[in-house]
């Protein structure tokens, strides 16, 4: 692992040894941000985030670029971003632009992604870029911050890129061994973090991050609660690798049909279901493994947190 | 062999439609599906329909090239009656279109197919499969024999990526294989995991810059270093 200092508040509080969360937000095909900075200040609210992640074009969709999102929400709310950049739309040309843009405007992580391919999106006849891939963007990244220079050794003028970056990994993979593999070649190109994709078992989990262990690399293992049973049922459907257990689901659909009308009754039901799954899989999560926190994609379901996170 | 599919009739008839006499060119060179004098003679014959229900009468003629993308084969094959025609159509792939035009050159020549890709067939399961796509830096002596260049949508040096379930690649709604997986079976197989375990750095585009550009006589000839001395 490179023994990078810690830029952000979220490597500083991982180095303390804290047991930290993450939250999540995803500006969509919008030009009003106002929610997405209510969803960080209600994550803010709660004292327990330590930062989000600000998504980019999830799915291969056309969404607004991250960059600005996560500078607003350090900038208006002052809450850290986790700042997400895939290697599926920009060549490395690009990359180093948004970097050193990413950098000037004072952020501090970058969440290196491969990103869901255009075929998947919403602009499916669009060329993907991939010129780089995922692993190759880590070893830019620790020659941009850590050499001062860009891919091909020219010295970036005026300062210092200070920022730490993480990568993913994905406890649904199945086999599961090329992609432990992989993230070994990730880390092997200094990587300060690793994030994962959600996951609902939670032995499976365990047994996941048993094997990332070998990396000593800090590991946020990733949940999704299910703000509704139509979200729930999108994400077994349509999210690569992951199922949502067949109960839980049930659960949703039961407390969705027994409330109908009553807003409030729903929210209530929902978030009991939620915090009932998700609650003891944290903890178990933080007593038995090594895991440096939680990576929680509540996106637009900041109400959760507080409730959920209370004892954390 | 280059893998290639006939356009659709409309779309053919609409490049020729300005024309009343055509030579609809056959290629026995390496485009598959075969696409020789009968595939010729059967568009031509379609065509003269199509023609028909507008009120008009084409004259066409079915000839086959045995490699349009041969300079002297498509000059010596063509060049005696082309000049009987208006336009040509032809049915060889990108790279025999792009030569009949060349040595053809007071003449237009319209590509009657679209070409997708050099691949092999697999006859066994029915269908065509782009294994190379000349990147002009070959890396599949480190993963097992499978091109990760061809073989994986995003082309990755570093795979697999999070797209991958069960094997299957995310793209094409998980109907094929990832390739990283296909790599990382072949390299367990023979014991080579070192190979799947090393990083490859970022890839050099320039080798595949278009356009392609060849000197066929560089290797074989010390021209070259005649000229330096002379200079």
């Amino acid at each position: 692992m490179a023994k990078r200092p810690a830029y952000s508040n979220l490597c500083k509080k991982i180095q303390e040894g804290k047991f930290v969360i993450t939250g999540e937000l995803e500006p969509k095909k919008i030009l009003d941000l106002s929610e997405i900075l209510h969803g960080a200040e209600e994550m803010k609210k709660t004292g327990k985030i330590v930062a989000a992640n600000v998504t980019d074009g999830p799915q291969g969709d056309a969404y607004m670029s991250s960059l600005v999102p996560s500078y607003l929400v350090q900038e208006k709310v002052g809450l850290e971003a986790v700042w997400q950049v895939t290697v599926r739309d920009r060549n490395r040309v690009a990359l180093f632009g948004d970097v050193t843009a990413g950098a000037v405007l004072g952020l501090k992580n970058i969440l290196v992604l491969t990103g869901d391919h255009t075929a998947l999106g919403d602009h499916n006849r669009a060329r993907a870029v991939y010129d780089i891939d995922s692993t190759q963007f880590c070893e830019m990244l620790s020659i941009m911050i850590d050499q001062g220079t860009d891919y091909e050794g020219n010295e970036i003028v005026g300062g210092k890129i200070e920022m730490n970056y993480g990568c993913v990994a994905n406890p649904n993979s199945n086999p599961r061994e090329p992609e432990v593999l992989k993230v070994g070649r990730k880390v092997e190109q200094g990587v300060d973090f690793i994030q994962t994709q959600t996951a609902f078992d939670v032995d499976d989990a365990k047994d996941f991050l048993k094997e990332l262990e070998q990396f000593n690399v800090p590991v946020l293992l990733g949940i999704f609660p299910l703000k509704s049973h139509g979200i729930a049922w999108y994400f077994d459907n349509y999210i690569p690798g992951v199922s949502v257990p067949k109960d839980l689901l049930k659960a949703l659909k039961k407390a969705e049909k027994d409330n109908k009308g009553d807003k409030k009754g729903k929210y209530a039901a929902l978030d009991k279901i939620n915090i009932e799954f998700f609650e003891p899989f944290i903890k178990e999560i933080k007593k038995s493994t090594k895991a440096a926190g939680i990576h929680c994609m509540a996106v637009e379901y900041e109400r959760l947190f507080g409730p959920l996170l209370k004892d954390f | 062999m280059i893998i290639t599919e006939l356009k659709d009739i409309n779309e053919i008839y609409e490049q020729i439609k300005p024309y009343s006499k055509i030579l609809i060119a056959g290629c026995d060179g390496c485009c598959q599906p075969p696409r020789s004098l009968n595939e010729a003679k059967v568009l031509g014959q379609l065509l003269e329909l199509k023609a028909r229900t507008e009120g008009k009468k084409l004259i066409w003629k079915a000839i086959t090239v045995l490699r349009q993308c041969d300079d002297r084969i498509a000059a010596t094959t063509c060049r005696p009656f082309a000049e009987e025609y208006e336009a040509i159509l032809s049915l060889a792939c990108g790279l025999g279109v792009v030569m009949m035009n060349k040595v053809i050159d007071n003449i237009l020549t319209f590509p009657a197919q679209n070409s997708h890709f050099g691949g092999v067939q697999n006859s066994s399961e029915n269908f065509y499969i782009e294994y190379c796509e000349a990147c002009g830096d070959c890396i599949i002596g480190e993963t097992g024999g499978v091109c990760p260049r061809a073989g994986c949508a995003k082309h990755l040096s570093n795979g697999p990526c999070g797209g991958m379930v069960d094997g299957m690649c995310e793209v094409g709604g998980y109907t094929k294989p990832c390739a990283w997986v296909d790599i990382w079976k072949r390299l367990k197989k023979f014991n080579r995991l070192d190979l799947f375990k090393k990083y490859r750095g970022p890839r050099d585009f320039r080798l595949s810059t278009s356009p392609g550009y060849k000197d066929i006589y560089k290797e074989y000839t010390n021209e070259e270093e005649k000229k330096e001395e002379k200079v």
